[in-house]
């Protein structure tokens, strides 16, 4: 009965960081970018959704929708205003844009974090779910909703997939990722490749952030958290590892829930610190990443 | 080294300093109180400028160093009633430990590899300070009895005194050989090793050095205020202003840093009463500096000096 819940919990749960973690990785392994403003994207989106439903009322479908696009401007904001002028600057010396970047972005998602607080206070905000109800599954009484952010989060990663494997587009990203100056001499433009990057990532942020709003609720202080939890996911993985964030979502995931629910929630995110400090020390590279 | 007596920037500091140390004679305690505070974030900055700058360790964990010794501090005066200058010494000493503890992973991982192990480090330190409630005050603070004095002018003498004795060493270290090779081992690791550098010993050095100046400056800051709680020097948003200091006044500079923090605390405050969007503020400047300055306030400064 408690094994089935935690089976539950713990599968939503992760495939929510699963979602979160994806476009996170994705944008790394195209174009070398670690994203710190990852959790301003997210609760952006939540945010927009929520306010767009319960404000203005347009709707929980219409709500979702602005919500995703919004975090989709806002990553296009984060990649034309902070890192492609820091990756295009002169002044920037190569070696050091990495952490330019990373200074860049953190500046940037607290920026948007407090517009946030600003314009929507600091209060806890839950999206209004798309299905509602409970139904029961192997004697456990779930939320429809906590079913549906599985399978949304499920069928995004799918589409994904076959975006990146089976299109023409998404090779190019692929091959981007291998190699970016062969895929230049093949006649592609980077800059493109990378628009359509930050594209997919945000939506894949948005889609996550809209749904952790359902699920759990968003204010503008999980920002650090959610991109912390990312970063550690994707890490864990091996950063740039598609597949080994997916494989490190559900670790940490289940990981979180057992010890919520066999322990204390108080210590919920103790031991997953403690596997990432001890996968950096035996394999830094992470679980499925290249050196 | 011996330039440095003779450069301008050796006359602008210290005229700097004799000014701020008459400070007292005419201004309020209000404003004493907050350049006090920045004084010790100044420190904080040039430490971790020593490890970031020099050493090119990604550090997103200053605030690990930082509560480590000043948690040790608070809780030895606290629990165990021991005097106050024994604590912030043996806080400094904790706090070199945590510095040898974070620096096994940095010879093993680079890049944001270490910068994420740093990141857990504080997450892992602020999960303790939470658990063991009953030591450390929780999620409230811990109340510490003693203080060093309540006079606000001695506190900001004590302050000044020990950033300006700090940014003297680690100016000098940094100037050093010993900081060349750290700066060599920081960018090439592999070729500074090839002419025959000990690069895990120097960076062990760094470690230790920053570690020994975070901890005792939190230590500091702990019986300044009076109380140590996770939101004044564990919390992530404290790194975070520690970082940001360091890359506004100018990363590689040391003294940058400190003029970074000052800058930072008091347009905090000169903000105020813009409310909520101070922080606001304060990143977006921080960003434009970052994108059209990336040498920081300092950096841009000595370029215009290089090129007259």
């Amino acid at each position: 009965m408690r094994a089935f819940q935690i089976l539950i919990d713990g599968f939503a749960i992760s495939a929510l960081y699963a979602l979160g973690a994806t476009g996170f990785t994705l944008i790394f392994g195209v174009s070398g970018v670690l994203n710190l403003s990852h959790g301003a994207i997210m609760v952006a989106a939540a945010v927009a959704a929520w306010a767009a439903a319960s404000i203005l009322g347009v709707g929980t479908y219409a709500g979702a929708l602005i919500g995703v696009g919004v975090a989709l401007l806002t990553a296009f904001a984060t990649y034309f205003a902070v890192v492609k002028p820091i990756q295009d600057s002169r002044r920037i010396p190569n070696e050091e844009k990495e952490i330019f970047v990373l200074t860049g972005t953190l500046l940037w998602g607290i920026m948007i974090q407090e517009l946030i607080a600003y314009f929507f206070t600091n209060n806890a905000k839950t999206v209004l779910p798309i299905v509602e109800g409970v139904v029961d599954i192997l004697g456990v009484r779930t939320p429809s909703n906590e079913i549906f952010t599985a399978i949304v989060c499920c069928l995004v990663i799918g589409l994904l997939w076959l975006l990146v494997n089976r299109t023409r587009t998404g090779k190019a990203v692929l091959a981007a990722s291998m190699n970016p100056r062969g895929v230049t001499l093949l006649g592609l433009e980077l800059t493109n490749i990378y628009i359509v990057v930050w594209a997919i990532y945000g939506i894949l942020a948005g889609i996550a952030g809209v749904l952790l709003g359902m699920f759990l609720g968003v204010s503008s202080y999980s920002v650090g958290p959610l991109t912390a939890s990312a970063f550690s996911i994707v890490v864990l993985g091996g950063l740039g590892s598609v597949s080994g964030s997916l494989i490190a979502a559900f670790v940490v995931g289940y990981l979180e829930t057992l010890t919520a629910y066999l322990v204390s929630p108080a210590y919920r995110t103790i031991p997953a610190l403690l596997l990432l400090v001890f996968v950096m020390y035996i394999r830094p590279q992470g679980l499925l990443g290249r050196r | 080294m011996a330039g440095f007596f003779t450069s301008r920037l050796f006359f602008v500091s210290l005229a700097l300093v004799i000014v701020a140390a008459t400070l007292p004679l005419y201004v309020s305690g209000y404003v004493l109180g907050l350049l006090t505070v920045a004084f010790y974030f100044g420190v904080f900055a040039m430490a971790w400028d020593l490890l970031f700058g020099f050493a090119g360790e990604v550090n997103f964990g200053p605030t690990f160093l930082i509560g480590v010794g000043a948690y040790t501090a608070g809780i030895l005066n606290a629990q165990f009633g021991w005097s106050v200058y024994l604590c912030i010494v043996l806080g400094a000493l904790a706090s070199v430990i945590a510095g040898l503890v974070l620096a096994l992973p940095a010879l093993r991982v680079r890049g944001p590899y270490f910068g994420l192990t740093t990141l857990v480090a504080v997450l892992m330190l602020q999960n303790f300070v939470v658990v063991f409630a009953d030591l450390t005050g929780g999620e409230i603070g811990l109340t510490i009895p003693d203080v060093i004095t309540i006079n606000a002018g001695a506190n900001y003498w004590i302050a000044l005194g020990f950033m300006t004795i700090s940014a003297a060493i680690l100016y000098g270290l940094s100037q050093s050989p010993v900081g060349l090779v750290l700066q060599a081992s920081g960018q090439d690791p592999v070729q500074a090793g090839a002419l025959g550098f000990n690069i895990v010993k120097h960076k062990l050095a760094a470690f230790v050095v920053s570690a020994f100046f975070s901890g005792l400056s939190g230590a500091l800051l702990v019986f300044y205020f009076g109380t140590a709680s996770v939101g004044t020097v564990v919390d992530v948003a404290v790194g975070v202003n520690v970082i940001v200091s360091a890359v506004l006044g100018g990363r590689r500079t040391v003294l940058g840093a400190a003029l970074g923090a000052i800058f930072l605390i008091v347009a905090g405050e000169f903000l105020r009463p813009t409310g909520e969007l101070a922080t606001f503020i304060v990143s977006a400047v921080a960003l434009l500096v970052v994108l059209f300055f990336p040498g920081g306030f300092l950096g841009a400064a000595l370029s215009r000096e290089a090129r007259s």
